[in-house]
């Protein structure tokens, strides 16, 4: 392995993938010897500059999936039991806690769903920014308050020297969630993670919000994970797309693949179901049962219970992830070469 | 404009919550979160109110069932004012209208098993023996899509998809015929809030229901209503039959709202319309059309004059001085704006 490299310099790498997880498997014990599979055999890869969607409703995985790239799996009960996640060739799960925290922040910046549980209430939007660059990228305090303003600034808060020393308490929803941007973006990070970055706000802040993001990476040359359960989001903003069910992805596309040629079963119905505002339909159709809990999944296919389309094998063996086309990968039986013709 | 029979009528309807002044700020303030408003359900339909947080539409859903005291208006259910009923008989009226609240999490009592859930209100009203409570509860149990086995079960037991089914089937128990429903998909997963929709049209053809269906969403007010009003800061903006709003909108922000939704559609790419800044504090509102602030079309009038709600030849009505040509005159730059208007359509 090589040594870890902690500048912020863009690497001089001629392989173009950033991100790549493979094999990854996040596991919990929770108790009575049960475990739940959270994610479970997931692999995936994002290039630089890419915008990824990670798509999936509660419980399929996907924000494990986040936090496993960042290590933040609180363990016990979490544990990151097989696979490997490496940044730029660099294996992040055999970093020291030390090193990783240098990731954390510096390589890999961060965005949540709720901005206000994410910043600190006791400090000033100012100190926090400056903590961070501090912290960073060794700047003095000074130079680092200056940079703070022009990164306030640069999220669109025309009265930073205002912001700068307010409270969180004190500004809505979208403020925050800008702020956030302004400290995720601070450290010129390679990787963005949003885990549903503008699922609290209003749609009018969303815009800005969603813009505002393709605007920093656009500037910064970063890539983005997306995680999210608004298709009309991914639609909008993603280059590919990874959708996740059980633990797994069962479906991976370039973007208007995914919309257009759908393949799996699951995302096919998932798509049906969300009311679209350019069409009108007298019923939606909905996805019968539930998504199963992590720690009772079935022996074969995830979605086979709640599948129009399963059959005899369906419950018996898991699918594999299989490229049936250019870029589109999918895990369904139905695409197997052996046995299972489609319908 | 039609025939049809009003079941509720809401007429300048006001919610204002006092601000307590505070240690250093002496002056206490108000909010005025349901500002004049007017607008009349008829029989049958939904009507879909959209806004976003702070708008005011959950105040408006409460103060209608008068959860929340109003401050002034009128609320006129089936030709009965409930404005100034005291407690006792608003409870007649009330069994009649019923509400679905958003967080089936903490809308439900967790000590309760579902078959009291479901059948306290009708304990409540005392018009229904043991033996006919129980009949009822199961019957509704099964009219939402529930086994029988979940009668004896608590609410932990259930997902969110089928909280809010007992939510659904808890506001029926008193056959009501005006369901406020505040948001109750919102805290859903796509595939189980098209389920709960569908559940709710299906229920409301069943026992012709009327439902006021609060939202953010404007894809699934779009999907579940007949008539849509949108709200900003307190007040109605535009309101009128579902087609009128979502295809040929009229009002600025409107316009802003529904282009700012993300959609599929590869197709062709729709222009969006973005608004600077956010909604102000409803606490200490902009004055003369609330949206002004974040307005790209706002005159000088919209500055000091509050629009009110127009009628726009059939369709739907909208408060926005654009609209109102004859008073612009007075105002310098309004001929442009005006102009600039008549281009667009």
């Amino acid at each position: 392995m090589e040594s870890p490299q902690l500048h912020i310099e863009p690497s001089k790498s001629t392989n173009d993938q950033l991100l790549e997880v493979k094999g990854l498997k996040t596991y919990f014990h929770i108790g009575k010897g049960k475990i739940a599979k959270a994610v479970d055999d997931v692999s995936f890869a994002i290039k630089k500059g890419e915008t990824v969607a990670l798509v999936g409703e509660s419980g399929s995985g996907k924000s494990i999936t986040s936090l496993s790239i960042m290590r933040l799996i609180p363990s016990p009960p979490g544990e990151i039991v097989e696979g490997s996640i490496s940044l730029e060739g660099r294996d992040l799960l055999s970093l020291s806690e030390d090193d990783m925290t240098k990731v954390r922040g510096n390589e890999i910046g961060m965005i949540f769903q709720e901005p206000m549980t994410s910043l600190d209430p006791v400090f000033t939007i100012g100190n926090q920014i400056v903590e961070s660059l501090m912290k960073h990228q060794k700047l003095k305090k000074k130079e680092a308050y200056e940079k703070a303003v022009d990164l306030l600034k640069i999220v669109g808060f025309a009265r930073a020297e205002k912001i700068i020393k307010e409270y969180p308490h004190q500004l809505s929803g979208g403020m925050r969630q800008r702020v956030m941007i302004a400290i995720a973006m601070s450290n010129n990070p390679k990787l963005l993670i949003a885990d549903e970055p503008t699922t609290a706000l209003d749609v009018t802040v969303q815009a800005q919000i969603l813009n505002l993001m393709i605007d920093m990476k656009e500037q910064f040359g970063s890539s983005i994970l997306l995680i999210t359960h608004d298709m009309g989001v991914v639609a909008e903003t993603a280059d590919r797309v990874l959708v996740m069910y059980g633990g797994q992805i069962v479906e991976e596309a370039p973007v208007r693949d995914l919309f257009l040629k759908t393949k799996h079963p699951y995302t096919t119905a998932l798509l049906r179901t969300i009311p679209n505002i350019d069409v009108d339909l007298k019923r939606l159709e909905s996805i019968p049962g539930n998504v199963p809990p992590a720690h009772l999944f079935p022996k074969g296919c995830r979605f086979a219970a709640r599948c129009t389309h399963a059959m005899a094998k369906c419950l018996e063996e898991i699918p594999r992830l299989l490229e049936i086309e250019n870029n589109h990968k999918v895990r369904c039986h139905l695409y197997a070469s052996e046995g299972g013709a489609v319908e | 404009m039609s025939e049809r029979e009003k079941i509720l009528e809401i007429k300048h309807l006001k919610t204002y919550f006092p601000i307590k002044g505070t240690l250093f700020k002496g002056k206490a303030g108000l909010v005025k979160a349901v500002d004049d408003i007017s607008f009349d359900v008829f029989k049958g339909e939904t009507l879909g109110i959209v806004g976003e947080s702070g708008s005011g539409k959950s105040t408006l859903g409460r103060t209608i069932l008068r959860l929340t005291e109003p401050t002034d208006g009128e609320i006129i259910f089936e030709g009965n004012h409930l404005e100034h009923l005291g407690n006792r008989q608003l409870q007649n009226h009330r069994q009649h209208m019923q509400m679905v609240f958003q967080d089936p999490f903490a809308s439900l009592n967790p000590r309760m098993r579902v078959e009291q859930l479901v059948g306290e209100p009708i304990a409540v009203q005392k018009i229904l023996s043991k033996a006919e409570r129980t009949k009822k509860v199961e019957s509704l149990i099964e009219k939402v899509g529930l086994p029988k086995e979940a009668l004896a079960k608590f609410p932990h037991e259930f997902s969110g998809g089928q909280r809010q089914r007992i939510g659904i089937a808890r506001a029926l128990s008193m056959n009501p015929k005006f369901i406020i429903a505040d948001e109750p998909v919102s805290a859903l997963d796509v595939s189980v809030q098209s389920q709960v929709l569908n559940l709710m049209l299906d229920l409301q053809e069943e026992f012709n229901l009327t439902y006021l269906f609060i939202s953010h969403d404007l894809s699934v007010v779009k999907h579940i209503s007949d008539r849509v009003g949108v709200m900003y800061l307190g007040r109605i903006v535009e309101i009128g039959p579902k087609h009128d709003i979502y295809n040929n909108p009229l009002h600025p922000y409107t316009q802003a709202l529904l282009s700012a939704i993300p959609v599929v559609n590869f197709e062709k790419k729709r222009e969006k319309i973005e608004l600077s800044g956010e909604p102000p504090s409803p606490s200490d509102p902009p004055t003369g059309c609330a949206f002004h602030t974040r307005c790209p079309k706002a005159f000088d009038r919209c500055k000091v004059e509050r629009p009110e709600l127009i009628h726009i030849e059939i369709g739907q009505q909208v408060a926005c001085h654009l609209y109102s040509q004859e008073d612009n005159k007075k105002f310098s730059n309004a001929e442009s704006k005006v102009l600039e208007l008549t281009k667009l359509n």
